[in-house]
């Protein structure tokens, strides 16, 4: 998930400091330890008083006026032109293409017992494709991958799972690919777009969830709605991005000779940032990967439905085995884009040779038609056989080792959740949740003041006024609790090892591939170790959640750290200065705004992740939201939620964008 | 001249909010950044006029920001000019159509980019096909006729390379040949060799020398590199801050500076080898003996030096039979002199 990266390091743009930066810093500093201060004082005279506590069970006005909503939207699906035929249409049709390729790779399709291509001729098709677009090695990578979802025994959710990402990245590109155009071409469209692109990432995945079922009921045509929102920005952004750097003397040669402006797109500027393009095609396919394993929350198909049961019913063996069918396809599917992007650089002169490679895909292409042949004749090539099973010794040896980690180290886990839950986590949240709401307020408008100065004023107070009027001001201070509590955790790992990896090269190597690859895993995952170790718990969530976030701000505090001038260090180091004091004094004060940047998107990833692990008891706004799902009273609820976690998320985004810009430059 | 190849007329490019309100007004001779001051405008190109014989090279050289790259991306309105006419073969090309335009593009006339600009996902040999493509043209014919031009800049048996896989140099030859492949009455280079390693540029000089002597095309060739102009070009045209400070044949440049910037320009060239007869010669002194050789007042000094120096009596300036005056030891001296002073 390394898709927020790039595009919010250019938002953080550095403004000249003021010349009295000093001394107003000072004044700030003062000013903020003056506001915890009060904040302390009036939590202790006050705790527990007008917090706005909410039974779970219990429902505001609000709630109840948003599932009435709900009843009246169903009730009037028939009969109002817009969803019936609008949305109704939409929904129809993505459910129908599918069911389709559903019935085509992997389910039955009436009134045949088993899908129009069997599994033999899907792996086939699958190695045809890897080839022609990737090349040998790959092809090999895709095959190995897919015998291992059916011998691990999820080959139909597996299927399913690429069907929905698959689906869903298609109509990305239908759409992202012209508005990336559109945008490279038009300033006013990039101005129009960007904002709307900005809110589509900073939102948690997690809250426009509600209102598309709202609107597209559960199931297959939400499931891929909702990847495509959150799938779209990056592919957009990076192609957008990749054709306005084509190089200006290039295109101004090529209109010197008469190109007309269709042929500047088709022969210059899409051959020209084609990798570019590619990679941004990369990042799109990962997160509607990732995307569409949460969508099993609401009914998606695929490999999120049995990671989702298996973590509610805390069966660690059994999340293991789907887990690792989900690892399996982010390298698979990551490698192969990865590896189409590299080769569209080198496309045309492969050093294989051109007749070879036409020969193997004709090679290629009559098994894959011979095999698709068998598994339309034959049983056993149409159903994946259920022996050799894999899955459930695995699971089993799964189970097995992770009880006896915590036969053996539960002891040690436990105390380190007591340690971090009764030092820091309970005593903070009492504090954000026990404070009196007004008191709270004006904290929070306070601090994002003192940070990031008067722009954020007017965001911060909107996002609060939406957390107040959604009625779950507690629990999203028990939600901005966690979330901080994890956010810190977080940049005590970033600073440390991404201090690490910058000063040693061997650090670096090591460190960075595992990063690589933790990046590219979808949210879900995360919650598997996490929950074998602490068990369900507000503490698990908030784990699974540094997890998640940690890579992305290791990496940026390494990429900012380095970024410091080595002759400033290297001035430093001839001072006198120990290895500390440079760290300290030099290298960290200057890597300020990859700092602050890194505490940016620490914050989103671990808020949509402490979201996430509500799942398996992380309890607070997340499981509302989740609530709103499996029970249908609770949906308005669970949809007020779902707008409390985006203002949450809003507003944590804003206050540090700003105070990024605002430190950017020592 | 209706006769030019190319003829500029009156032309400004000024950058900015509504810039046709600077032209002809005293604001367009304020320092610039008085101007942007003023009116947040820029005056690139300011009031400059100038004509192009066929097969002539006409150079264009002043220092960076003198607006020199604007000047020449204003005649095939790469660069849409503000005010003024641009002559393509006696047409306006302001007045052209998008259609129009883009025709003269692909056919009349091509440009070599200081930066190459080439496609590096097409190899040498479709990047030189790629204005007969953008035309048209089948891919046998564009082949055949890119071939020939590959062969005529020197890069037979690259044909297959990536641009990436050859040297500046070796890229450069594939601008002039994209742009020659088009077969242009008019080619524009600008500052196509500054990229270029010294050596490199020399054998580059050389070859564009070689090819107009080839194809006789006419050419107008932007530089900041007077040592270049005054070896290419048969007129050189001196910018300074948009404006045109002098026109003329190198020897007139060098033997006749407009001003001071232009002096100090001109100051350290080998003068020897630019100024020609015509600016060192003299009228006969009364009962100076005539009966020295003739030479024409179009040779340079260096070429005539021996000549003068070994006759006994001064040597004839005559042109057309018409005797313009004479040159003994003394004049060709003073310049040979004049340039050891220079270098010391």
């Amino acid at each position: 998930m390394t898709l927020l990266s790039p595009t919010r390091g250019r938002r953080a743009t550095p403004s000249p400091a003021p010349t009295d930066a000093q001394e107003s810093g000072q004044r700030r500093v003062l000013a903020l330890v003056g506001v915890l201060a009060a904040w302390v004082v009036g939590w202790a005279l006050l705790k527990g008083r007008q917090n706005l506590e909410l039974a779970v069970s219990t429902q505001t006005d609000l709630h109840r006026w948003l599932l009435d909503v709900r009843d009246r939207v169903e009730a009037a699906r028939t009969d109002n032109f817009f969803l019936d035929y609008v949305v109704g249409g939409v929904s129809s049709a993505l459910d129908g293409g599918v069911e389709f390729l559903q019935q085509l790779f992997s389910q039955p399709a009436f009134p045949r017992p088993v899908p129009e291509i069997g599994w033999l001729g899907v792996v086939a098709l699958a190695v045809f494709v890897a080839y022609a677009l990737a090349g040998a090695r790959i092809a090999v990578l895709v095959a190995v991958s897919m015998l291992a979802f059916g011998l691990l025994g999820y080959w139909e959710e597996s299927i399913d799972l690429l069907i929905v990402t698959g689906v869903a990245v298609g109509i990305c590109v239908l759409i992202g690919l012209p508005l990336g155009i559109w945008m490279s071409r038009s300033d006013r469209t990039t101005a129009v777009v960007t904002p709307v692109l900005d809110v589509m990432q900073t939102m948690p995945a997690f809250a426009y969830l509600a209102p598309l079922v709202l609107f597209f009921g559960i199931g297959p045509a939400s499931a891929v709605v909702t990847t495509l929102i959150y799938a779209l920005p990056p592919l957009v952004r990076i192609s957008a991005h990749g054709l306005r750097s084509v190089s200006p003397t290039t295109l101004e040669a090529t209109t010197s000779l008469g190109s007309t402006s269709r042929q500047l797109l088709a022969k210059v500027q899409l051959p020209m940032a084609r990798r570019t393009v590619i990679v941004g095609l990369n990042q799109t396919t990962m997160a509607a990967l990732s995307m569409a394993t949460i969508a099993a929350l609401i009914d998606g198909p695929g490999l999120g439905e049995p990671v989702v049961q298996a973590l509610q019913s805390l069966d660690v063996g059994d999340a293991s085995v789907s887990g690792l069918c989900i690892v399996i396809m982010a390298i698979m599917l990551d490698r192969a884009t990865t590896t189409a992007s590299d080769r569209a650089s080198v496309a045309a002169r492969t050093r294989e040779n051109p007749r070879v490679r036409r020969a193997v895909l004709a090679v290629l292409g009559v098994l894959a038609l011979v095999a698709v042949w068998l598994s339309r004749t034959y049983t056993r090539f149409a159903e994946f056989p259920e022996d050799p099973d894999l899955g459930q010794p695995l699971a089993d040896a799964v189970n097995s080792f992770s009880g006896w980690v915590i036969d053996t180290f539960g002891g040690l886990t436990a105390r380190f959740t007591d340690l971090i839950s009764n030092g820091l986590l309970n005593p903070f949240e009492s504090l954000l949740a026990e404070s009196p709401w007004w008191l709270m307020a004006a904290v929070l408008v306070a601090i994002a003041y003192l940070l990031a100065g008067p722009r954020v004023l007017a965001p911060t107070v909107i996002c609060l006024a939406i957390i107040l009027g959604s009625g779950l001001w507690n629990d999203a201070m028990k939600t901005l609790a966690m979330t901080l509590v994890g956010t810190l955790l977080v940049m005590v790992l970033g600073v440390v090892v991404g201090v690490w990896m910058a000063r040693s090269r061997t650090a670096d190597a090591a460190i960075r591939p595992l990063l690589d690859a933790l990046q590219t895993l979808p949210p879900f995952v995360y919650l598997i170790p996490a929950i074998a170790l602490f068990g369900p718990t507000r503490f698990m969530a908030i784990m699974a959640a540094v997890l998640y976030a940690a890579p992305v701000a290791i990496k940026i505090v390494t990429d900012g750290v380095r970024a410091v001038s080595p002759t400033t260090v290297e001035a430093a180091q001839a001072a006198g200065s120990s290895s500390w004091q440079t760290i300290t004094k030099v290298q960290l004060p200057m890597a300020r705004s990859a700092l602050v940047l890194a505490a940016n998107q620490g914050l989103l990833f671990v808020l949509s992740m402490v979201v996430i692990g509500a799942l398996v008891g992380g309890g607070a706004l997340g499981f509302l939201v989740i609530n709103g799902f499996a029970q249908g009273e609770a949906f308005g609820k669970g949809l007020a939620a779902g707008v409390a976690i985006t203002a949450l998320g809003v507003m944590l985004d804003r206050i540090t964008v700003h105070t990024a810009a605002r430190h950017g430059r020592a | 001249m209706s006769d030019a190849a190319l003829s500029v007329r009156d032309l400004w490019k000024v950058f900015g909010p509504r810039p046709d309100r600077i032209i002809g007004t005293p604001d367009a001779d304020l320092p610039r950044a008085e101007l942007l001051a003023k009116t947040g405008c820029t005056a690139a190109v300011k009031d400059v006029s100038f004509d192009v014989a066929p097969g002539e090279v006409f150079v264009v050289m002043g220092l960076s920001g003198s607006g020199k790259s604007t000047l020449v991306r204003c005649l095939t309105r790469l660069i849409e000019p503000t005010a003024g006419e641009v002559l393509i073969d006696g047409e306006d090309v302001r007045q052209m159509s998008e259609g129009r335009l883009r025709e003269l593009r692909r056919t009349h006339v091509s440009m070599v980019f200081q930066h190459f600009g080439l496609l590096p996902h097409r190899k040498v040999i479709d990047n030189v096909a790629y204005g007969l493509e953008v035309r048209g043209i089948g891919k046998k014919d564009r082949h055949a006729k890119a071939q020939e031009m590959v062969d005529l800049v020197g890069l037979s048996g690259n044909e297959a390379s990536y641009p990436d896989q050859l040297s500046g140099g070796m890229q450069q030859r594939v601008g002039l040949a994209r742009a020659l492949a088009v077969d242009p009455s008019v080619m524009l280079f600008d500052e196509p060799f500054s990229a270029l390693d010294p050596l490199i540029r020399r054998d580059m000089q050389a070859e564009v020398i070689r090819l107009h002597h080839e194809v006789g095309k006419t050419m107008v060739f932007i530089t900041h590199d007077l040592a270049e102009a005054l070896k290419l070009g048969d007129r050189i045209l001196i910018m300074r801050d948009g404006a045109l400070v002098q026109m003329g044949t190198p020897a007139e440049v060098v033997a006749a500076p407009a001003d001071d910037y232009v002096r100090d320009f001109v100051s350290d060239v080998p003068r020897s080898h630019v100024i020609t007869l015509r600016y060192v010669m003299r009228d006969p002194r009364p009962g100076e003996s005539l009966d020295g050789p003739q030479l024409p007042p179009d040779m340079v000094v260096q070429e005539a030096a021996r000549r003068v120096l070994d006759s006994e009596h001064a040597v004839r300036v005559v042109e057309a039979e018409t005797l313009l005056g004479v040159v003994d030891d003394v004049d060709i001296l003073r310049v040979i002199v004049a340039e050891e002073g220079v270098r010391a």
